[in-house]
């Protein structure tokens, strides 16, 4: 007999109690994995792509869309195959046999490991257009191959259904949206990063679509999006209730320096002019990696504060500030910012900051940030002293590069300078630690090429 | 690539479309031609290496940092556009 296991409201951050399912991609019967995007979850910020931490079988959906529940409340149920014994074959699926569900309804539910998952999302192979040679018809990770890089793999080529679309780089969920959307793939972009077509760029296909004609497509069955200026109102009520709580219990020390940025200045210039537009590095990311990294040698900084504690964090998830157009402010993550490449870390950036403006955003970004950087330089001004976003225990703010007077050895010449600056929680760190941090920062810029 | 002159037409269009990518909602028909276009349209640096980045793939042209400050208003950018490439 299958465990039974709950998908339940999730907290996508410190300042969510509630939220709404917009739209479920599963119905009872589905297969699900660990990591797949079951439902998109309203919260007063944004819509969320929501992922689920099982794999199994969707038992029952308790929630339907629209109805605003508090976090905690159970959505869903999904049966968990046992490790002995036939896992439940829930009613809804009626007499499915195996591989009648191998092929399932030609919508993306098809039966094949998380492995060949990976690898068909890793090559921009739409599933749905894999031909299946294992038992069953069971897509191995041979035909995702085949299907990515026709003769190359040996043995026989698998039939693929000639459609004209299936021929560009695509992601499933990007296909399933667009037809929901009834936007024509043909017409969408593709991301900058991986050159696939990704959700973000048919919502973008279907925004630009929806200008162009006043009547847009009917949406999506279940999707009942906010009205803006309600969201609006929305995101002002739920910026105004973090921001009032962290200065009511986070007594915030302040500490800035002024770094010097000719050498990383100079390194970007060099760097850029082999790089093709499309991979061109703005100084952010180097402000980026260099937090990350002094992150993870000053721990204090970097972790949250819960029941009168400090609670160091393991992995640095720095939280990027992205201001909205038309208003408000949503800071995700990029996981694990301080593993990746300077290149790594500019893609991950342009993709968050797409996501975060056209797009969706997942809600494991939403809720874990450890250290949160705002680089409101970007917008003309000289310094910026943050609010903490509870429960984390410090915000990085960078102000705008500006050419200074700047003496060095005993000469006065004019440099690229930024002023770096910190808010810091004095509960979990004393200002000895947070300047320990800065001048770490600082000295991590001035070696461009080793980030 | 060969780089090949634009009509101002064909680079005030690009411009336009370019533009659009990055900031949905942008008129560039009501905004003086002497205007900056970060400023006009907020354009952080990442919008700004998309809307540069919309702009080489429309046009083919390849647009280096150095050129950046060529761009900086619609005029100018017409006129860089306009201009037979190196």
């Amino acid at each position: 007999m299958a465990a039974l296991s709950e998908f339940t409201m999730p907290s996508l951050g410190a300042d969510m109690d509630a939220g709404i399912v917009l739209e479920w991609l599963v119905k009872p019967g589905d297969a699900v994995h660990r990591g797949d995007i079951v439902a998109v979850v309203d919260t007063a910020k944004a819509a969320v792509d929501v992922e689920c931490f099982t794999s199994g079988t969707v038992q029952e959906i308790l929630v339907d869309p629209g109805r605003s529940v508090p976090v905690g409340t159970v959505l869903a149920t999904i049966a968990v195959p046992g490790e002995a014994g036939p896992a439940a074959v829930p009613t809804a699926l009626g007499g499915t046999t195996a591989s009648a569900q191998a092929r399932a309804d030609g919508d993306g539910h098809l039966v094949c490991s998380p492995l060949v998952r990976r690898d068909a999302a890793r090559l921009g192979v739409d599933l749905v257009t894999v031909h299946g040679t294992g038992v069953g018809g069971r897509i191995r990770r041979e035909d995702v191959e085949h299907l990515a890089h026709p003769g190359q793999a040996s043995g026989r080529v698998p039939e693929v259904p000639a459609a004209p679309a299936a021929r560009r780089r695509v992601s499933p969920y990007a296909r399933r949206l667009a037809r929901e959307l009834q936007v024509d793939l043909a017409g969408a972009a593709a991301s900058a990063v991986d050159g696939a077509v990704h959700a973000a760029q048919v919502r973008a296909a279907a925004e630009a679509a929806a200008t162009v004609t006043s009547a847009a497509p009917a949406p999506a069955a279940g999707a009942r999006e906010i009205g803006a200026a309600q969201r609006q109102a929305a995101m002002r009520a739920t910026i105004a209730g973090l921001m009032a709580r962290s200065k009511r219990e986070i007594p915030h020390y302040y500490l800035s320096t002024t770094v010097d940025m000719s050498a990383a200045m100079s390194w970007l210039r060099d760097r850029n002019r082999e790089l093709t537009v499309a991979d061109r590095l703005v100084p952010a990311a180097l402000m980026l990696k260099a937090t990350a990294l002094a992150a993870r040698r000053v721990p204090q900084l970097n972790g949250s504060w819960r029941d009168d504690r400090f609670v160091a964090s393991p992995a640095v998830h720095l939280g990027v500030a992205i201001s909205l157009r038309g208003g408000g402010l949503v800071a995700p993550a990029i996981h694990d910012a301080d593993a990746l490449s300077v290149h790594d870390l500019m893609a991950a950036l342009k993709d968050l900051v797409a996501r975060a403006r056209t797009g969706r955003l997942r809600g494991s970004e939403m809720s874990d940030p450890t250290l949160t950087v705002t680089n409101l330089g970007e917008q003309g001004v000289e310094s910026v002293f943050g609010v903490i976003y509870p429960p984390q225990v410090a915000l990085v703010g960078f102000g705008k590069v500006l050419d200074r007077p700047w003496a060095v050895g005993g000469l006065l010449g004019v440099r690229p300078t930024v002023c770096l600056t910190l808010s810091a929680d004095h509960r979990a760190t004393d200002g000895f630690t947070g300047a320990r941090f800065l001048d770490l920062i600082d000295h991590l810029m001035q070696r461009p090429e080793e980030l | 690539m060969t780089t090949q002159s634009l009509t101002r037409e064909a680079a005030h269009a690009a411009v336009a479309d370019a533009l659009r990518r990055v900031v949905p909602d942008a008129d560039l028909e009501s905004c003086p031609p002497d205007v900056n276009l970060r400023e006009e349209f907020e354009l952080d640096s990442l919008d700004w290496v998309e809307f540069v980045e919309n702009l080489a793939k429309r046009t083919g042209r390849r647009i280096d940092e150095d050129d950046y400050a060529s761009l900086e208003t619609l005029q100018d950018s017409v006129d860089f556009l306009s201009r037979p490439g190196r």
